[in-house]
């Protein structure tokens, strides 16, 4: 039976018949527009894991809550002195709202390294699309994905003392949604590299913790001493922080003298960075990330 | 051209089939021409080269680490040859890797399902990276769960699949956007027998409904039996290329197997009377003659010994396998197992 099947090139008919007879399916040619779709469908993957794991949704608050509430009023205590009669809660909120993004963008970095050990990444490899559209996709999502995340905090900001107000509100999810999108592509360049899960985890912790502490996210930056000033400068969290604290406080209705020493603001050399400029040095970080992580992952194999 | 076989008594490399196909003037499916691939100093495929017909189901039959998975990694485009040349589907696969792409099917070793996703979610989403028009996915993936059996299960996690339902799942995707290739690599490992033999199943019945080309890689020798026309390959070469037919009559040689009250007296007057040289396995007498259910007549007028029993099998890819690589495929997976390559030696000599 087998060697007539091989001496014609045509399979033999069935008998029955296919029930839904259909012409072959047609798969075009690479084009922009194919591109355009594979980032949709790699960032769509990324929303619909997410909406399905509620639990990681439900345990990505804890944190924040944490850090929020036992954190912040054990330790407002001890600050009130210091924060010339601002909630210290408020005062560390942008910096919680920051790690909430962080930990999220990060998760779904980790999803390549999952997707690897779990073959989906294969899967992707070897469609008829570019390496680059994946990685675009993937940060996307994960940037997506931890926006919503920082949206989350952001509705309980009432609970810390900070106002529900629409520019607010716009101000501070745009920067999330920056901060999300280059710690995925963060993320994703590590990632490329990584094969096992455990080692990127470890990465992961050894990476976010020092960027929180040395963020600022805990204390103000004024007056700190010279060694760690350098290294807060350095900490791209830092230019997320900041911006989101200073766009907190022009809403609130505080002395000058408070806002000084709880809001000095970021300086290169004595000069004021602007805040446009912190958004530019996360999106230029993130961009050049993202490069980084996209000849990786061409280059691989 | 394949590597001539190392063996004293080749078989025809190239098969009555494939002249056939090929004086048809399809154009092959997949032709590879000294395909090699190291990976610094290993070499794990040492220039292969073969052509598979179109519409064929062609068999890559080896032991793990033969160099099955590499080969179809160069071949996917997955792999970046380091020499010599393979296309696919008439297409370059380097030079033309997206051409390649659209064109081929995988079925991965592992499941690269998403667990998460249900199974349609999984179809849908590979759907769209491929690009299939809107207006035939639905339709066309309603045919192709149906064809494995799983549109029942459409709306399920993935996660909740058995390993044989993922498997036929990965076959229904692999197929959702109409290759011309498909490319299986090791569609039934880690499957239960039962389980293996409906997936079988399956590909066959595939094969009727879809105009396509099979290219897949097994190590179980009773499922090379499937295939049109088998590559054994060991060690990154191909030893030989036929049908699993041509295969087995190449042994030329049935296995006999008897029982008697002295073995050793038996294996004397077999050596004395016929000239055969027959070895004690598994508490029988064995050896191997050309044509089985002849000799048996002469065996019992002429051993001059009582039988008490007897038996005839056919070669079976096991012995093909043994007669070109000396070993069985089971021992060259782990070559620690020495007294059974020893006793698997001695049989087929």
């Amino acid at each position: 039976m087998a060697t007539q099947l091989a001496s014609t090139p045509a399979p033999p008919k069935s008998h029955e018949g296919p029930p839904h007879e259909i012409a072959r399916v047609h798969v075009p040619m690479r084009s922009l527009r194919s591109e355009l779709r594979a980032i949709k469908v790699v960032w769509k993957r990324e929303l619909i894991r997410f909406r399905r794991d509620r639990l990681r949704i439900l345990t990505s608050l804890v944190q924040p809550f944490l850090f929020l509430f036992v954190l912040g009023t054990g330790l407002s205590t001890l600050a009130s002195a210091g924060t010339h009669g601002v909630n210290f809660r408020t005062f560390i909120y942008p910096g919680v709202l920051c790690m909430a993004v962080m930990f999220t963008a990060m998760f779904s970095a980790a999803s390549i390294v999952w997707d690897r050990e779990f073959g989906f990444l294969r899967e992707m490899m070897v469609a008829p699309v570019r390496r680059s559209s994946i990685v675009l996709g993937k940060c996307l999502g994960g940037a997506t994905v931890a926006a919503f995340q920082g949206l989350i905090v952001i509705a309980i900001s009432p609970l810390v003392g900070v106002p529900y107000e629409l520019t607010l509100i716009l101000e501070l999810f745009a920067l999330a949604l920056l901060l999300a999108f280059a710690i995925t592509a963060f993320g994703v360049m590590f990632a490329a590299r990584i094969n096992q899960m455990q080692s990127f985890m470890a990465l992961m912790q050894m990476v976010i913790m020092p960027m929180f502490f040395l963020s600022g996210a805990l204390y103000s930056v004024a007056r700190l001493p010279a060694w760690l000033a350098v290294l807060n400068r350095l900490d791209p969290l830092t230019y997320a922080v900041e911006p989101m604290r200073r766009a907190i406080f022009t809403h609130l209705d505080i002395s000058a003298a408070a806002r000084k020493a709880l809001d000095p603001g970021v300086t290169w050399w004595g000069w004021r960075v602007p805040t446009a400029l912190e958004a530019a040095v996360i999106a230029a970080l993130g961009l050049g990330m993202l490069f980084i992580a996209i000849w990786e992952f061409s280059r691989a194999q | 051209m394949p590597p001539a076989s190392t063996d004293s008594d080749p078989a025809p490399l190239a098969g009555g089939a494939g002249s056939s196909a090929t004086s048809n003037g399809a154009a092959p499916a997949v032709s590879v021409n000294g395909l090699v691939k190291r990976y610094g100093e290993v070499e794990a495929v040492r220039g292969i080269d073969l052509e598979v017909h179109a519409g064929e189901t062609f068999g890559f039959l080896g032991p793990n680490g033969a160099g099955k998975s590499t080969t179809i990694n160069m071949l996917c485009t997955l792999v970046r040859p380091s020499a010599g040349s393979a296309s696919v589907a008439g297409h370059d696969v380097v030079g033309e890797r997206d051409e390649v792409r659209r064109n081929i099917g995988l079925v991965f070793q592992d499941t690269t399902l998403d667990g998460y996703l249900t199974a349609e979610q999984n179809l849908a989403l590979h759907a769209e990276l491929y690009g299939v028009s809107r207006d035939v996915v639905a339709q066309r993936l309603r045919q192709v769960m149906e064809m494995v059996g799983l549109w029942e299960r459409r709306s399920s996690l993935v996660n909740t699949f058995s390993g044989g339902m993922k498997r036929r799942l990965e076959i229904a995707r692999g197929l959702l956007h109409s290759p011309r290739v498909l490319f299986l690599d090791e569609p039934t490992v880690g499957l239960d027998p039962q389980t293996r033999s409906s997936i079988w199943g399956y590909i066959r019945e595939l094969k009727t409904r879809e105009d396509i080309t099979i290219f897949l890689t097994t190590h179980y020798m009773d499922e090379a039996e499937h295939c049109d026309r088998i590559a054994i390959i060991d060690q990154g070469r191909i030893i030989v290329l036929d049908t699993p037919e041509a295969l087995k009559a190449s042994v030329g040689k049935d296995r006999v197997q008897i029982k008697t009250d002295d073995e050793d007296a038996a294996i004397a007057a077999l050596s004395e009377r016929f000239g055969i040289e027959a070895v004690l396995a598994e508490g029988e007498v064995t050896f191997g003659v050309p044509e089985g259910e002849q000799f048996v007549p002469r065996l019992f007028a002429e051993l001059g010994r009582p039988i008490h029993s007897i038996s005839v099998s056919r070669p079976s890819l096991d012995d093909v396998f043994m007669s070109y690589t000396g070993t069985t495929i089971r021992d060259a997976e782990s070559s620690e197992n020495d007294t059974r390559r020893n006793v698997a030696r001695m049989m087929n000599r």
